[in-house]
C-alpha cells in the first residue's frame, strides 16, 4: 500500500506541542521559571496584589448587592484575578480596552469610577457616561463582537500614527467558537494592527464545558490560522500573565500587529448573577482542583515569603476596599430618574420628524 | 454640469468627499485595486492610496468591526457590502451596534459610518444579491436609511450620509447605475437626509415610491397624462427617518395616495407610511390608500423576476383603481 501523503497524527501532536502553557509561580508559590521573571519593582509587585485583592472584594460585595437587588446583571470574576488583573497590569494609561462583560475589574483600573460600572450594571446611562481620559468602550455583550471591533480600533490607531498606543480586548472560552473572534483576529493581522487579544479559558461557557466547545487541544493554536503569534499562559499565575501580557504588548507597539494570548483560568462562583447554579454542571471535584490554584494564595505566598505582605496589609485592604464600594453604592443610589426625551435626544446628532415629534410629546408628558 | 450615470455620481461623491476630509476611509471587498465590482470606487485607490481605500478580507462582519472600531478612533468609515442580500453577515455590527451608540453613550460619542451597498431586482444576480432589505433597517432605531432614484441625488445624498454624525445605511439600486443619466454638477453640494422630493407635481393622486420604483411612477404618470390623470410622484429618498410632512401636503392636496415599493408587502417601508397617512390624513382621503409591491415570497428565481417585480402597469392600474372609486 502506498504512504498516506500526510501524517496527521505527527500533524496534530506538533501542534500541540507548538503551544506549551508558560508559568513562572507554580500553584505553591515556587519559582519555577526564574528566566523569564518579569522586571517588576516590590512596590509594583506590592501594587499587583493590592489589585487583586481589591477585585476579590469587588466581586464579593458585588454579589451581596445583586442578591440585595442592589445590583442587576454582574458576571462573578472570583478565581480570574491573575486573568484580569495581571494582564491589565501590562497596559498604559493611552491603550484601548474593548471588554467583555466579565472585564469589569480591568475597565474600573483602567479609570471607570465604581459607581459607574455599578450604575452600567443597574441600567443606567450614566454608567456610559465615561470620563473623557478613559480609553474603553463600555462591556460589549454580544460575545465576540469585541474583536472585531477592537481590531478597527487598532487599526485606527495604527492610521492616526499613535505612538505606544495598543487596543486590549477580552472574550472567553465560550467566546472562541465565534467567527468574530476569528474575523478579528485575521483582520488584525491583514493590518498589522497594534492588538491584543485574550481568550480567558475558564473551563465553561456558562455551562458547555471546554472539551465539548472545540477538537482544538489549545485556544491560542486558534492564533496560527490568521498567522499572527498565540501563547498559553497559567491564567492563575499573576507574573506568567504580566510577563506574556508585557511581551505582546511591546510587539503590537512596536508595529509586529496583534497577538492572542489564551489564559487558563477558573471561575469559582456561577456565570452570572441571574440564577445560574454552577454545580448542576459542574463536579465538586473541579472546584477543589482550581481553588488550590487560587492566585491570591500563590502570590501571597511568593509576596510573603519576599517580606512584602502580611495578614494584617490584607485586612486592612479589605476594610477599606469595602468601604470604597459601599460609598460607591450609595454614590449610584443619586443617579437622576432617566427621561424618555432625553433617551430620543440621544439617538442622533440630527434627528428626524419622528424624533422630532416624540421629543415634543414626551416633554409634554414629563413636565406635568 | 456633466451629464453622469448613477455610478459615476456615486463615485464622484465618494471621491470629493475623501479630498475634502482625510478622516474618510473607503474599506471592503475588491473596492481597492479593482474600483468595486461595480466600479463604484474606481480610481480611488490610485488616488488616494492603500491606507484610505482598501481591500479587507472576504468577511462582512469584520468590515462591520473594523467600521466601528475606526469611527471610535475619529475616522469616518464608508465601507461596503458587496451586495445587500449579505448584510446577514454583519446585521450584529450595523443593527446591534452602530446604531445604538449614541443612545447608549447617552448622547456623548456618536458613529459617523455610512454602509454602501448595491441591491435591487431586474438584473439577473444569482440568489440573495437583489432583495430588497431596506424594512429591516428602516424598523432599526439608531439608522438613517437611504435609497436614491437617480444620479443627482446620489451625490448629494452620499456626502450628506459621509457628513452626517450617525450610522446611515446608503442602498443603491443596481438597475439605476448605468440606465440613465442626469445633470450632476461638478462641484459638492449635499441633499439633506430624511426630506423627499416631489419628482412630479400632479392633482390627482399621490404615488409615494423610492428608489427604482421611482422611475416606474414616473412611466406610470406620464401614461395617465394621457387619460387626463394628474399624478404627483413623490420620492421619499430617506426611508428612515421619513419625511411625512412632504407626503401628508401632497396626499391633502391630491385626496388620493398609491403607496409603491419593490420590496413585498410584508417588508419595504409602505406599510409605515401608509398607517401614518391615515393617522395624519385621514379626512383627506376620498379613497383607500392603493399599494402596489412584490408578492410575499422569497425573492424569486432569476428567469421569474420578471413577473415578480411590481412594474409601472401595475401602478397605473392601482391608480386607476383609487381614481376611480
Amino acid at each position: 500500500m502506498a504512504k498516506q501523503p500526510v501524517d496527521y497524527e505527527a500533524l496534530l501532536s506538533s501542534i500541540e506541542a507548538s503551544f506549551p502553557m508558560v508559568q513562572i509561580l507554580d500553584k505553591d508559590g515556587n519559582i519555577v521559571n526564574d528566566d523569564i521573571m518579569p522586571e517588576l519593582s516590590d512596590d509594583e509587585l506590592v501594587e499587583l496584589m493590592r489589585r487583586m485583592v481589591w477585585s476579590r472584594v469587588l466581586h464579593d460585595r458585588s454579589m451581596a448587592l445583586a442578591r440585595q437587588g442592589r445590583l442587576g446583571f454582574y458576571a462573578p470574576t472570583m478565581g480570574q484575578e491573575a486573568s484580569q488583573l495581571a494582564s491589565h497590569f501590562a497596559f498604559k494609561k493611552q491603550d484601548w480596552l474593548y471588554p467583555g462583560y466579565r472585564d469589569v475589574p480591568q475597565l474600573i483600573q483602567h479609570g471607570l469610577p465604581v459607581s459607574q460600572a455599578f450604575l452600567w450594571s443597574r441600567g443606567h446611562v450614566e454608567g456610559n457616561n465615561y470620563p473623557d481620559d478613559l480609553n474603553a468602550i463600555p462591556p460589549q455583550i454580544i460575545i465576540g463582537a469585541q474583536f472585531i471591533q477592537g481590531m478597527g480600533n487598532a487599526v485606527g490607531q495604527k492610521m492616526a500614527g499613535k505612538e505606544d498606543e495598543v487596543t486590549f480586548t477580552y472574550t472567553g472560552d465560550g467566546g472562541s467558537s465565534q467567527g468574530d473572534v476569528y474575523e478579528g483576529m485575521n483582520f488584525a493581522g491583514r493590518y498589522k494592527a497594534p492588538i491584543v487579544f485574550f481568550i480567558q479559558n475558564n473551563g465553561y461557557a456558562i455551562s458547555t464545558p471546554r472539551e465539548k466547545q472545540s477538537m482544538a487541544t489549545t485556544l491560542a493554536q486558534k492564533a496560527a490560522a490568521a498567522g499572527i503569534p498565540g501563547v498559553q499562559v497559567d491564567g492563575m499565575d499573576p507574573l506568567a500573565v504580566y510577563a506574556v501580557t508585557k511581551q505582546a504588548r511591546d510587539w503590537a507597539a512596536a508595529g509586529n500587529g496583534p497577538v492572542l494570548i489564551e489564559t487558563i483560568t477558573s471561575r469559582f462562583g456561577p456565570h452570572s448573577t441571574s440564577g445560574d447554579d454552577p454545580t448542576r454542571y459542574r463536579e465538586q471535584e473541579s472546584f477543589d482542583y482550581w481553588e488550590q490554584r487560587d492566585p491570591l494564595i500563590r502570590f501571597r505566598k511568593f509576596l510573603e515569603e519576599k517580606g512584602l505582605w502580611t495578614t494584617e496589609q490584607e485586612e486592612e485592604l479589605i476594610e477599606q476596599t469595602k468601604e470604597e464600594i459601599k460609598q460607591a453604592a450609595k454614590e449610584a443610589d443619586q443617579a437622576p430618574k432617566m427621561k424618555i426625551s432625553d433617551f430620543l435626544k440621544n439617538m442622533h446628532k440630527e434627528p428626524g420628524q419622528n424624533i422630532v415629534e416624540q421629543i415634543e410629546k414626551y416633554e409634554a408628558k414629563e413636565s406635568k | 454640469m456633466a451629464n453622469l450615470t448613477m455610478i459615476q455620481a456615486i463615485t464622484e461623491a465618494l471621491d470629493q468627499e475623501m479630498a475634502r476630509d482625510e478622516k474618510v476611509l473607503i474599506f471592503g471587498e475588491d473596492v481597492g485595486k479593482n474600483g468595486g465590482v461595480f466600479r463604484a470606487t474606481q480610481g480611488l485607490f490610485d488616488k488616494y492610496g492603500e491606507d484610505r481605500v482598501s481591500d479587507t478580507p472576504l468577511a462582512e462582519s469584520g468590515i462591520g468591526g473594523m467600521a466601528f472600531g475606526l469611527a471610535v478612533q475619529g475616522f469616518r468609515p464608508v465601507m461596503e457590502i458587496q451586495f445587500f442580500g449579505f448584510v446577514f453577515e454583519v446585521m450584529d455590527s450595523i443593527v446591534g451596534q452602530m446604531a445604538r451608540t449614541s443612545y447608549r453613550m447617552g448622547g456623548k460619542m456618536h458613529l459617523p459610518a455610512v454602509v454602501r451597498s448595491p441591491f435591487g431586482g431586474g438584473v439577473h444576480t444569482p440568489e440573495m444579491h437583489a432583495d430588497s432589505l431596506e424594512g429591516l433597517m428602516a424598523q432599526s432605531p439608531g439608522l438613517k436609511v437611504v435609497i436614491p432614484s437617480n444620479p443627482y441625488d446620489a451625490k448629494g445624498l452620499l456626502t450628506s450620509a459621509i457628513r452626517d454624525e450617525d450610522p446611515v445605511v446608503f442602498l443603491e439600486h443596481m438597475k439605476l447605475y448605468r440606465s440613465f443619466r442626469d445633470e450632476v454638477p461638478e462641484e459638492q453640494y449635499t441633499v439633506p437626509l430624511g426630506k423627499a422630493n416631489v419628482a412630479k407635481e400632479g392633482s390627482d393622486v399621490t404615488v409615494v415610491a423610492y428608489g427604482y420604483m421611482v422611475r416606474e411612477a414616473l412611466k406610470a404618470a406620464e401614461q395617465l397624462e394621457k387619460d387626463n390623470v394628474s399624478v404627483e410622484v413623490v420620492d421619499l429618498r430617506t426611508v428612515s427617518p421619513i419625511d411625512y410632512e412632504t407626503v401628508v401636503k401632497s396626499v391633502e392636496k391630491t385626496g388620493r395616495m398609491v403607496m409603491v415599493q419593490e420590496a413585498q408587502r410584508m417588508a419595504g417601508v409602505g406599510n409605515t407610511v401608509i398607517s401614518e397617512v391615515s393617522q395624519r390624513a385621514i379626512l383627506s382621503l376620498e379613497a383607500p390608500i392603493g399599494f402596489v409591491t412584490s408578492p410575499d415570497t422569497v425573492y424569486p428565481f432569476g428567469q421569474a423576476e420578471n413577473v415578480w417585480l411590481p412594474n409601472a402597469k401595475d401602478i397605473t392600474e392601482s391608480i386607476k383603481e383609487t381614481v376611480e372609486f
